[in-house]
């Protein structure tokens, strides 16, 4: 399976209203389709198109990707602790592929 | 004659001399945006494979009905230092082994299993994961003993000129690292990042994929993957690294 594995980091714990730092990487070929092989064949199209983050049952975070983005995407972004609860980060490729990696967070007053 | 011959001698001895100071290594060269990549275990995407790695390390394969944990308990402790040693001469068999090499001897003397494809994800999974354990330790092989024919082989090889532009591994990574060469610039040829995640590629890719590349930009010959003329290569190279640190899985360009 070319989506497993995916690295997600990110403080297991964060004081109420404090900006915590998430990363995610995952492991894909993100093959434009622009390319041929070794016989001249077109090489399909092969890329994560979305990345999405849910917070509870709040999303705070969505990225469209393009064949522009190189392959293992890493997304890096910030968001603010307000409660304890699980982050959800899913990865949808355009081969119906899905790949969920849950976080727990606990939120400290 | 006899005067001409010592001067010969003393110039082939020099490189060793020179070496008294570890090499500076491939992450030197890189920009600083780089090198937190490669620093950053969230970032760098090297450690996919090393995680794969530690999986296949607990995985059960092979006839004998074994992982690699079965025998060697956690890498963590079994595998610290390791790659600091490889490649190194089987006892048994007499040949010179790479990290790659041994894993696939244990496949099949121990596992009994079907030896891995060299440059096949899984073989650079657990050839990452078991380099990963001595990460930041300072490579020390053995050169001495019954590993001395292949390091002196190697040793030629690196001084020898190949390919259509007739160029030696030495006229660059000797004579001219730390100079710029289009848009890079050249090191000085050590195996310490190795297996890495090239930029180039787009993935993780062994030393000898590296050597191949090179092979092909000068135009000489290249050889197999796991070929006996770059195992003792990467022995030769080990020996040029000796006291730099283990930094597999590392960024290169």
């Amino acid at each position: 399976m070319a989506l497993a594995p995916a690295r997600v980091s990110m403080p297991a714990e964060a004081k109420a209203g404090e900006i915590i730092e998430i990363k995610a990487l995952i492991r894909h070929p993100m093959e434009t389709g622009y390319r041929v092989d070794a016989r001249g064949q077109p090489i399909q199209r092969h890329i994560v198109q979305r990345f999405t983050v849910t917070y509870g049952d709040e999303e705070v975070f969505r990225m469209d990707l393009t064949q522009g983005v190189a392959a293992n995407p890493f997304i890096a972004f910030h968001t603010v602790a307000t409660r304890s609860g699980e982050l959800v980060f899913t990865w949808e490729d355009d081969r119906g592929e899905v790949v969920t990696v849950s976080k727990l967070l606990t939120v400290t007053e | 004659m006899i005067i001409p011959i010592a001067i010969v001698s003393a110039i082939a001895l020099m490189p060793a001399s020179l070496h008294a100071e570890p090499l500076p290594s491939g992450t030197e060269f890189l920009s600083d945006d780089l090198k937190a990549l490669q620093a950053d275990e969230a970032a760098n995407p090297g450690l996919l494979w090393v995680d794969e790695g530690a999986r296949l390390w607990d995985t059960v394969q092979g006839a004998a009905g074994k992982a690699c944990a079965s025998c060697h308990g956690a890498a963590r402790d079994s595998m610290r230092g390791v790659a600091t040693r490889y490649p190194a001469v089987d006892p048994e068999s007499g040949d010179l082994l790479n990290l790659e090499g041994r894993i696939n001897l244990c496949r099949v003397r121990h596992q009994r299993a079907q030896r891995l494809a060299y440059e096949s994800d899984a073989l650079l999974a657990l050839t990452a994961y078991v380099a990963r354990q001595s990460l930041g330790m300072p490579m020390r092989v053995a050169t001495g003993g019954a590993a001395a024919p292949f390091y002196e082989a190697g040793k030629e090889f690196f001084h020898r000129r190949q390919g259509q532009l007739n160029l030696s591994c030495a006229q660059c990574h000797d004579d001219n690292a730390g100079r710029p060469l289009r848009g890079d610039t050249i090191s000085y040829g050590l195996g310490n990042g190795y297996p890495a995640y090239r930029l180039e590629w787009q993935t993780v890719g062994s030393l000898h994929r590296r050597l191949r590349s090179c092979a092909f930009g000068v135009r000489a010959v290249q050889f197999d993957y796991g070929s006996p003329e770059y195992v003792s290569l990467e022995l030769f190279l080990a020996k040029r690294a000796e006291g730099v640190a283990i930094e597999t899985p590392a960024i290169r360009r």
